[in-house]
């Protein structure tokens, strides 16, 4: 069975999202974008889930999808409570100033 | 030019471009509504991949909850636009090197010519494969292996209600 657009073309386009996904996440000191970073990464990891279950015929890769997206939703909740609190302790969120556990 | 493969360009540029912006913004709360815009894109993706039902759990969730959530962070934090929240000089550069890195890894395996070889699919998966009702038997389908993940996922759920409230309130 052959696609108008082949799976190809979709794990091309995951694969550009996730790495502007890694850019973000390494270059922004903003907790919240660095968040919205990684979730560009995910999203980009549920493309290629969709598109190769699509490819293969098997519904396996849109439940990968849903599952992710409920992580996603309770790795969201934590991290922002994280920096709520990261907030309230240090009047300011910026990533750089968090280093206590740095040596 | 197939209509498929229009509404693949037409879907795909517009996703890259709010994923640039979403990282080049100096306001988060611009940000968070690129990455609405992001979000929306890629639930036209999963429809025209055949995914209605992860298409419409993509609006409901992604593009509604997790993202009222952030819009909320941001607005409760009030931090303004004034913060400079970018690493400067070598960070900067390294972030973007590590992140060409990956781009030339991922060229570098062919990620576009690797030769799939062909599936299952046929026109009947891709007319019913995506729909609540196939995606909800496959769930429950004693045969196959997703029953305990989604148990599993619910459990998570709860421990990160949980989590978050411990993490965010300052008197229990």
């Amino acid at each position: 069975m052959s696609f108008a657009v082949p799976t190809e073309h979709y794990l091309l386009l995951s694969a550009v999202l996730f790495c502007i996904g890694v850019a973000g996440v390494a270059t922004k000191r903003n907790p919240i974008v660095v968040f919205m970073c990684i979730e560009i990464m995910l999203n980009a990891a549920n493309l290629g889930f969709v598109a190769l279950g699509r490819h293969f015929g098997d519904v396996g890769g849109q439940i990968y999808t849903m599952l992710i997206i409920a992580v996603a939703a309770g790795e969201v909740a934590i991290g922002l409570a994280i920096i709520v609190s990261l907030f309230r302790t240090r009047e300011t969120i910026d990533l750089d100033e968090a280093d206590l556990l740095k040596l | 030019m197939r209509p498929g493969v229009l509404i693949f360009w037409l879907l795909a540029v517009p996703m890259v471009a709010c994923a640039l912006l979403v990282i080049t913004s100096r306001n988060p709360l611009r940000s968070a509504l690129f990455l609405v815009a992001h979000m929306l894109l890629l639930a036209g993706m999963f429809l025209s991949l055949s995914a209605q039902y992860v298409a419409a759990v993509q609006v409901v969730v992604y593009a509604g909850a997790i993202m009222v959530l952030f819009v909320f962070v941001i607005m409760l934090l009030n931090l303004g636009g004034a913060q400079k929240m970018d690493a400067a000089g070598l960070g900067w550069a390294l972030g973007i090197a590590m992140s060409l890195g990956l781009a030339a890894l991922f060229v570098g395996t062919g990620v576009w010519k690797s030769g799939l070889h062909a599936g299952k699919a046929t026109a009947k998966t891709l007319a019913q494969g995506g729909t609540a009702q196939a995606v909800g038997f496959a769930l429950f389908d004693p045969e196959l292996p997703w029953l305990f993940p989604f148990e599993v996922a619910s459990i998570v759920l709860l421990m990160a209600a949980v989590g978050a409230i411990v993490l965010a309130k300052r008197k229990l």
